[in-house]
């Protein structure tokens, strides 16, 4: 593969050798995760910005260790303290942005799009850690790390995808990588939590949707939970947390239709007796840890064939 | 310059066209556009009339601030201005404006553009009201609750932007209900820029039982879907996708929002079939600071009264509508809505074939937000004149030769 793109914002128009190619290099960084000294030098002398203009923990640390194993400096811009919260347009954001001179800005914002004006605007490498509902493109790679680690090839995988779709950008990520690599999406959940052309016969390619989780998990190859947002019971959507629970939650009896072993994994943070049961979400099946593993690795092999000088040796 | 000459060195000479609806800004809003600049802007979109929308700071509710904003308007030496009177004070929904005051001041229609009257029974109050002098009610249908924060069309291109979406039912839901207070009332009222083509079939119903409606699309309506949000440039009768731009423009986001191809198609149909009345151009210029944000925040509008004309003249140039229709669409329909004759000292001459790029230097309007910056469009005003003055000429004319030779 030979990479060609400046900027990581959506994986929506990526090829199948596109993604397979992040894939390969996935593989080339968890040797490099696996070494002593979990440290290699392609990033030397690049500074990476981490702007978060919304609350993460788990994916500003993951990108954080990613930027640190590769020898990368560090800076942070974070919602709480950060002028973002005061009021600070995002335009004027980006001309900090850009006058701090990063290599890399790797940003999570609340509007769909955002990353889009930001890579406009700089001349850094800009990856979207999370846009809205947009688009989530390193969990989406993540997951299909971790789903070919557990199940090989996906050409004729059939993956569940369960809950709050329409408000995921993890979902519509997934969506976009699984596909390609020649799985098949089912999406279950509320009605009223999937995007409506999506129900009414306009899906995108390579996925259906189907209301029944017990029928959508039938013979399934795996299932991916989503995080359910509790104020969507204020909006509307969603009669009660309980019902949701009752009517889609995953357990254990639910997962034992898919195909024997098949894997369960969630993007975290997960609220255990909601979306998922505990003993699901640290059973057998459970991937989420090894997602998190994986999602380190990820984030490594895009930032170093974003800005990485060839050498994976060792530092001296 | 007479236009008969003009006529005979091959330009398209018509009747100046008529703007039922325009934003200008003036008062509160004057670093989006002045009523000289709007009313200049205008000039060169063809339109020598306009009827300024009164959603400026303060709306225009007394009628102090009509006779102020007419005289603001014949300063300008532009277009015409006739200035648009709010329905309900401060354009806030609760009591009616003094409409017959109002009227007698010199407010052309009434309307609280920008929101609907969301209060059925208050609005079913204007209908009735304005009966007493047979006043124009514009209404701009959106069912709020419906529409909530959505910032684009719901549809397949909503969904994979991630974009929270405006389902055409909230348009649609208004102009059933606002079609029931008209047969109600039997009151007179005019339906601003339709979007959907249910819509449009609700509005042709209307009109077959005999409801006093009359409704208008904008040009961009007719030309531009809602891949437009995700990057496309391509007209809605170009088939090559041509150039993209960046996904999540906010010059692409304006209320009611960019439809899809079948809803653009039957928008085109009703001009055709006499449904559509009028094509009005919702000019919505901003200053950029509204519009160089997150799509999310920006916004809504999209500053079209100086592209108005090529656009509508690229449909009929790809056989969408017949070329008289359009002209008609935006002259003697617009005038007979607004009880106005077309008068024969104020004509345009258009060169029909000559292409001209938009750019922010090109656009006299102070607001540049239109997602066709960069693009080529052809059809151009080269000469305008209100009341027998010229007051405006330009475009290509002396500089390359008449379109007829």
């Amino acid at each position: 593969m030979r990479w060609k793109r400046r900027h990581v914002l959506d994986t929506d128009d990526w090829t199948r050798d596109e993604i397979e190619g992040v894939l390969e290099t996935t593989g080339a960084m968890i040797e490099v995760l696996s070494r002593p000294i979990r440290r290699a030098p392609p990033l030397r002398g690049r500074t990476v910005v981490l702007f978060f203009a919304e609350a993460s923990t788990r994916t500003r640390v993951s990108f954080e260790l990613a930027a640190k194993a590769l020898s990368a400096d560090v800076v942070n811009i974070t919602a709480s303290g950060s002028s973002v919260e005061k009021g600070e347009s995002l335009y004027d954001t980006v001309r900090t942005l850009q006058a701090l001179g990063g290599d890399v800005v790797v940003m999570r914002h609340s509007a769909s799009g955002a990353p889009y004006f930001v890579a406009e605007r700089t001349d850094a490498a800009v990856i979207n850690a999370g846009d809205g509902w947009h688009a989530h493109p390193t969990q989406g790679l993540l997951d299909a790390y971790t789903l070919r680690g557990a199940l090989g090839d996906l050409d004729g995988k059939r993956i569940v995808i369960v809950g709050d779709v329409l408000h995921s950008r993890v979902a519509r990520s997934d969506i976009n990588t699984l596909v390609p690599l020649g799985a098949t999406v089912t999406l279950s959940g509320p009605p009223t939590l999937m995007p409506a052309p999506w129900r009414c016969g306009q899906p995108p390619r390579g996925v259906t949707y189907e209301s029944d989780i017990d029928r959508a998990l039938d013979g399934a190859d795996a299932v991916i939970a989503l995080r359910l947002q509790k104020e969507r019971q204020e909006g509307g959507l969603l009669p009660s947390l309980r019902e949701y629970t009752r009517v889609w939650g995953l357990t254990a009896a639910r997962v034992e239709r898919m195909r024997t072993g098949a894997p369960v994994m969630h993007p975290g943070p997960m609220n255990e007796g909601v979306e998922i049961d505990t003993a699901v979400a640290h059973g057998a099946r459970s991937l989420v840890e090894k997602q998190v593993t994986n999602g380190v690795a990820v984030r490594m092999a895009l930032l170093y064939l974003l800005v990485g000088t060839p050498s994976l040796e060792a530092a001296s | 310059m007479r236009p008969e000459e003009l006529e005979r060195e091959g330009y398209l000479v018509t009747a100046g066209l008529i703007d039922l609806h325009a934003h200008l800004r003036e008062p509160g809003f004057e670093d989006s556009e002045t009523i000289a600049t709007g009313a200049h802007a205008a000039l060169r979109g063809g339109f020598t009339t306009i009827c300024a929308m009164p959603n400026t700071e303060p709306a225009i509710d007394s009628p102090g601030l009509v006779a102020e904003l007419t005289l603001r308007g014949e300063a300008a030496g532009g277009a015409r201005v006739l200035p648009i009177a709010t329905i309900t004070r401060g354009r806030a929904g609760h009591e009616l404006a003094d409409l017959i005051e109002l009227a007698a001041a010199g407010a052309v229609a009434f309307s609280d553009d920008g929101s609907p009257v969301d209060d059925a029974r208050l609005f079913r109050h204007a209908l009735e009201y304005a009966r007493a002098k047979d006043l124009l009610v514009i209404e701009h249908p959106q069912d709020m609750a419906l529409s909530a924060k959505g910032v684009m069309h719901e549809g397949v291109v909503s969904a994979r932007l991630g974009l929270s979406g405006i389902p055409s039912a909230a348009e649609e839901a208004a102009v059933a209900r606002d079609l029931e207070l008209a047969e109600l009332t039997g009151a007179r009222l005019h339906l601003t820029h339709l979007s959907t083509a249910g819509s449009v079939a609700l509005v042709r119903a209307a009109k077959a039982d005999g409801i006093r409606v009359t409704c208008d699309v904008t040009p961009h309506h007719l030309a531009l879907i809602d891949e437009w949000v995700a990057g496309s440039r391509a007209l809605a009768w170009e088939d090559a996708p041509g150039v993209r731009a960046v996904p999540y423009d906010s010059s692409t986001k304006v209320n009611p929002p960019l439809r899809t191809l079948a809803d653009v198609r039957a928008l085109w149909k009703g001009l055709a079939d006499g449904t559509v009345d009028a094509i009005a151009t919702d000019h919505a210029p901003h200053a950029s600071p509204k519009k160089d944000v997150e799509f999310d925040q920006a916004a809504f509008g999209i500053s079209g009264i100086e592209t108005a004309l090529s656009l509508v003249l690229g449909g009929v140039a790809a056989g969408w509508c017949e070329r008289d229709v359009a002209i008609r669409a935006l002259t003697s329909g617009p005038a007979a809505i607004l009880g106005l004759t077309v008068r024969a000292d104020d004509w345009i001459a258009i060169d029909p074939v000559a292409e001209w790029t938009v750019t922010a230097d090109a656009l006299v309007s102070l607001g540049k937000n239109t997602p066709l910056l960069g693009r080529t469009l052809r059809g151009r005003v080269v000469a305008a004149a209100v009341g027998g003055e010229v007051r405006y000429e330009g475009g290509t004319r002396g500089a390359t030769p008449a379109p007829g030779r």
